[in-house]
């Protein structure tokens, strides 16, 4: 896949955050296209979670600039959502005591226009706004594989259904760039398949994805564009041939001579093609979450 | 037989007060945790408010048209209230929204007795109780029912109704509308509404208009049925609708409401049926408060707290 324009969606230059003593990310260098996916990876530690948060106005970069179709991100994370930037978060953060329906017309909320007064006395336009986002978010949770649960508690989900949900409540935002932060932590292997389908199909609608993830079979049989983040450091960035092939992320990151990860690719897109059914995998070692950081 | 069923409207009565204030007790705390000590004085200050409407807006000749003067009071009572909770909110507790919890409860109990004081020392007469107008058509019904008879006021059916018809529709709204589900959503998880588009401050000041809307409201029902105001009564139904909003679960619509009948009722019942009488109603409404904590210390339909990930 290739960009079809040359101006990126988002552009974040020479990034830098600092954390008292702690040069968590310095001068990150990141352009994403329209039907783009980015992966980001990297050691734990390495700062791809506050990245994102510089991403989603949570964290002002100390220095640089993240502009978005080329404006500078806003400095409040619901506006940086209005001005359509979406994500998802590494430990799930959803509306536990809200229906799955609920939890992605909160999503849409800042596509829908009426106020407190309207809603009070339910005019025929506020009925049909309503109306309409219901349709919308209904459409997305078919979207996400999760027809007919609208009516559940998020909380009641199972885990992979859970992480759907996300996506969807993300999706109901209108993003032009979307942000999955590690969205198949903790998913077996058919789990983590669908996930890739999902992530496929999100491009098909133009949107641009950026992926975290630890799981590099994963990363790298999704991704156009892979960057990977050292010690808040841009180590190494390309196409995923290219970066799958770098001795210093071999080094930095994988600690596996190339043949082993090749292997390992080669499984995996051999496995992917075919029926993975009864495929016995290595206990993946669950990661810690990266303190403080999120 | 008749008296039981005096008193238990009697119970509905007051129940139907200290739920509509309750309402805005619980609201507050389910969206950012405080204990909004001020919001007794919000109603004792609807109730005030209504009165000065009432003085020194309503022309004479309105007066005794109950369905022009009781709107427009009840009116001037909430929009004072709403404006004081506005301004409650973004100078007392939004700078302390970061604060440990303890600061902004402390300020809470301050910002109550400023307004305590403030209306004490301002309002003309209040250092006493000043008369309400008898606004609302002043009936008794009276029934004959098996060994003697039972009375309810036209005020009593309109503050049990008011109450009732208000926690609908505020149900109604949180659950079905964009700004109910931004609440809800802030409430359970502010930084990631933020992250999905929510504006929290606006969100969290349209809860403390709600509420105290709801206590200006409260606060002319009071004064029409009591025929009273007082400034001594923003504390005392202060701590009625917190403890109805504490039995019933704080956070919950629902909750608050059955709360608020549960202590009218129990104050009623009590003082007419248990020992000591009505000098003793007020312990057994604590009584049935501890009871209730012990067995469900989240309340009746409380969610119990969980530990956020």
């Amino acid at each position: 896949m290739t960009a079809t324009s040359n101006a990126p969606v988002l552009a974040a230059s020479n990034v830098t955050m600092v954390f008292g003593g702690l040069t968590a990310l310095k001068d990150v260098n990141i352009e994403l296209h329209e039907g783009q996916i980015l992966g980001l990876i990297g050691p734990n530690g390495a700062g791809k979670t506050t990245f994102f948060n510089c991403l989603t106005g949570l964290y002002t970069p100390t220095r640089g600039s993240v502009r978005l179709k080329g404006r500078t991100l806003p400095s409040d994370p619901a506006q940086v959502t209005v001005a359509g930037v979406a994500r998802t978060f590494q430990n799930i953060r959803l509306f536990p005591s809200m229906t799955a329906l609920e939890n992605v017309l909160v999503g849409r909320h800042s596509r829908m226009k009426q106020g407190p007064i309207a809603s009070l006395f339910h005019g025929p336009s506020f009925k049909k706004g309503e109306a309409d986002a219901r349709t919308r978010c209904l459409e997305l949770l078919d979207f996400v594989g999760l027809s007919g649960l609208d009516d559940e508690l998020a909380r009641n989900l199972p885990y992979g259904d859970q992480r759907r949900l996300e996506i969807a409540r993300a999706l109901a935002t209108d993003p032009a760039v979307l942000l999955l932060d590690e969205p198949t932590a903790g998913m077996n292997p058919q789990e983590t398949e669908a996930a890739r389908q999902l992530i496929l199909s999100i491009r098909e609608l133009g949107i641009a994805v950026v992926v975290i993830e630890h799981d590099t079979k994963f990363i790298f049989s999704l991704c156009d564009h892979v960057s990977v983040l050292v010690q808040g450091e841009l180590l190494v960035e390309g196409s995923p041939e290219v970066v799958r092939g770098d001795p210093r992320v071999i080094e930095a990151y994988l600690g596996k001579p190339p043949e082993e990860v090749q292997a390992e690719v080669d499984a995996y897109a051999a496995e992917s093609s075919a029926e993975r059914t009864s495929i016995i995998e290595p206990i993946r070692d669950r990661r810690p979450n990266e303190g403080g950081q999120q | 037989m008749a008296t039981l069923l005096q008193q238990l409207i009697n119970g509905l009565v007051l129940g139907g007060l200290i739920a509509l204030i309750a309402l805005g007790y619980t609201m507050v705390y389910g969206i950012i945790q405080l204990i909004n000590f001020a919001h007794g004085e919000v109603f004792m200050v609807g109730g005030f408010a209504s009165l000065a409407t009432y003085s020194y807006f309503i022309p004479e000749s309105w007066r005794s048209d109950w369905w022009v003067a009781l709107p427009l009071m009840a009116l001037g009572g909430a929009l004072v209230a709403v404006i004081l909770a506005v301004i409650m909110e973004r100078f007392a507790y939004r700078p302390l929204r970061n604060a440990p919890r303890l600061a902004p409860l402390i300020t809470a109990l301050g910002v109550s007795v400023v307004l305590k004081e403030a209306v004490r020392l301002f309002y003309p007469g209040a250092t006493a109780p000043v008369p309400f107008p008898r606004v609302f058509v002043d009936e008794q019904y009276t029934f004959e029912i098996f060994d003697g008879t039972i009375t309810i006021g036209s005020t009593a059916i309109l503050m049990i109704a008011v109450s009732v018809i208000g926690a609908v529709v505020l149900q109604t709204y949180i659950t079905k509308s964009r700004m109910g589900r931004a609440m809800r959503a802030t409430a359970q998880d502010p930084d990631t509404a933020r992250l999905m588009g929510v504006n929290p401050n606006r969100t969290i000041v349209l809860t403390f208009v709600i509420g105290a809307a709801l206590a200006g409201i409260a606060g002319v029902l009071y004064g029409i049925q009591i025929t009273n105001v007082d400034t001594e009564v923003g504390f005392l139904y202060g701590i009625f609708a917190f403890t109805a909003a504490v039995l019933g679960g704080v956070g919950s619509i629902k909750g608050a409401v059955i709360g608020g009948f549960a202590i009218g009722l129990i104050k009623s019942l009590a003082g007419q049926y248990f020992p000591g009488g009505t000098q003793y109603d007020l312990v057994w409404i604590f009584v049935l408060l501890i009871v209730v904590l012990v067995f469900r210390p989240q309340g009746l339909f409380g969610e119990p707290e969980r530990v956020r990930a």
